[in-house]
């Protein structure tokens, strides 16, 4: 068969392309479609008007002392949150995280295999942990203020709920990609696994997971805000309450205290890290 | 220093925070762990079952899941648009003026979380999906943008010099000596996104900004329980597909 330059030339998976960018473009406008895209409403009289007496109310920010001695305790109270949720959070999901663990069975020695029961053990920890992390914080603490009412309960209790699946899976993983001959030395000559944990697993593993929990210290600083807005109080309730008012200088004030206290927390996460390495 | 003392002074604080934070939480901690709450909670999660299936109320989640699913792949894409804009000054390729101003930028939208975002637009857009996105597309951008331009930053500049020396525009030596090597990083960065921003786009509508999260808290202010359990197994399995998803598109990748 005869071809000319032309045919030659051309893209052999073109059809393929073709077909993929008008089913990309397809979902683009679905999805505008969907999420009800007018970036006009922005624009229009009225969305301007609201918008300009909200940025005007920002002066004169609220800096009266009564206002003060309230920022100071609902920050105090996001970074008591945070905390407490955090060491719960660590509590409850180091030993979920050992026993999930398959570096430390010992059934495993020999054959390479674990033996079937504690295997489905394992595997419901993980299960359990995975349900854990898999519903966001915010709608925890949706269920908690219901069940237990308004308050910080509320917001640490959530936080505990959804860093301890978080850190439960990251801790298992640290475990099980660590370098196993250490431990798998102590195992096969005869070290019980408590043995095995304290002076193989553990030694080699901890500057990473305590690592990780200062990281997450610092992630449930921003949750605990966000939680506020649920009704688990700190920062978060004032900013709710202050914005439901329209009061541009207290919102101005309390997103600057917001800011400097996730940067402060940055900061000293990254601090203590660097001294950890 | 010894090192002995130096753990001793970074662990007293700690221990202090700590302490401190348990003693100053106002939440009645003996009656948590009582009976009567327990029962509580577990009274609250044996209500959401059996589920509501009556068809016109799964439509209705169905319609929340897509609008979800819509406005975190939406909120992404232009994230992803703002923060190669806001990358580039930002690695430093305008001069170290330009630089400083864009990673300030660049803080201050990755600072303010997506929910106090989307409540600051509401004010500017109304109730809607619509505020949503853009809370995520802000939020997102500062954080893309930042590890995007250290993406740019890391890269070995020796392929832009190259093209550069040879003649070259700037634009020309950056799309085909700088992009092509971190491009790969991007792609999987805004992947990684897109699995967080499924799940703050299914809680944002608890503020009003739409989809899964505004069922969610209108069913639960109702204290319709068997709807609420509905929607939350809905939110279970769209986070489940989308991490399988983006799961997959990484390996291929990778690969």
């Amino acid at each position: 068969m005869k071809t000319d330059h032309f045919t030659a030339l051309r893209d052999p998976t073109w059809h393929e392309r073709l077909w993929s960018t008008w089913l990309l473009l397809f979902i683009f406008v679905g999805c505008l479609i969907a999420t009800e895209f007018k970036p006009w409403i922005l624009f229009d009289e009225l969305s301007l008007r609201a918008t300009r007496q909200f940025v005007a109310s920002f002066y004169p920010p609220a800096l009266d002392a009564e206002f003060l001695k309230l920022l100071f305790v609902s920050a105090w109270q996001t970074i008591a949150v945070a905390t407490a949720g955090t060491t719960l959070a660590l509590i409850f999901s180091a030993p979920l995280a050992l026993a999930a663990t398959r570096t430390l069975s010992i059934s495993r020695i020999g054959n390479n295999k674990p033996a079937p029961f504690p295997g489905i053990i394992r595997n419901t920890i993980r299960g359990f942990l995975m349900v854990l992390r898999s519903i966001p914080e915010l709608v925890w603490g949706l269920l908690f203020v219901r069940a237990i009412g308004l308050g910080d309960t509320a917001g640490v209790l959530a936080i505990a709920l959804t860093y301890c699946g978080m850190m439960g899976k990251v801790f298992l993983e640290i475990m099980e990609s660590q370098d196993a001959r250490s431990s798998d030395a102590l195992l096969n000559n005869g070290a019980s696994r408590s043995q095995a944990f304290l002076y193989a697993t553990l030694p080699s593993c901890l500057p990473e997971m305590v690592s990780y929990t200062v990281f997450r210290w610092e992630c449930a600083i921003r949750s605990s805000v966000i939680l506020g807005f649920v009704g688990a109080g700190g920062l978060g309730q004032q900013m709710d309450l202050s914005m439901k008012m329209l009061e541009g200088g207290q919102v101005v004030v309390l997103l600057v205290a917001f800011i400097a206290l996730v940067w402060t927390a940055d900061t000293i996460s990254k601090q203590l890290r660097r001294w950890l390495d | 220093m010894q090192p002995k003392r130096r753990s001793v002074w970074v662990l007293l604080p700690i221990v202090a925070l700590v302490i401190t934070s348990f003693a100053t939480l106002r939440g009645e901690w003996s009656g948590l762990f009582s009976t009567e709450s327990i029962a509580k909670m577990l009274q609250l999660f044996t209500d959401f079952f059996p589920l509501e299936t009556n068809t016109d109320f799964l439509k209705k989640v169905a319609w929340g899941t897509l609008e979800t699913a819509a406005m975190s792949f939406l909120g992404t894409l232009l994230a992803l648009f703002l923060a190669l804009v806001i990358a580039v000054p930002a690695a430093g390729m305008n001069g170290y003026f330009f630089r400083g101003l864009a990673r300030g930028l660049l803080n201050f939208l990755r600072a303010v979380p997506e929910l106090v975002w989307a409540s600051l637009l509401v004010i500017a857009a109304g109730l809607g999906p619509f505020p949503g996105t853009l809370a995520l597309a802000f939020h997102t951008a500062g954080v893309l943008g930042r590890l995007i331009a250290d993406a740019f930053e890391n890269t070995p500049s020796e392929p832009y010099l190259a093209l550069r020396r040879n003649g070259a525009g700037a634009i020309t030596a950056f799309a085909y000596g700088t992009l092509p090597v971190v491009l790969p990083q991007i792609a999987s960065y805004t992947l990684y996104r897109w699995e967080n921003n499924i799940r703050a786009a299914a809680v944002l509508g608890v503020i009003g900004a739409g989809g899964l999260g505004q069922l969610l808290y209108y069913h639960l202010s109702l204290l319709q329980y068997r709807d609420t359990g509905t929607v939350l197994v809905a939110m279970i399995f769209l986070v489940a597909i989308v991490d399988t998803l983006s799961h997959l598109i990484r390996g291929r990748l990778a690969s």
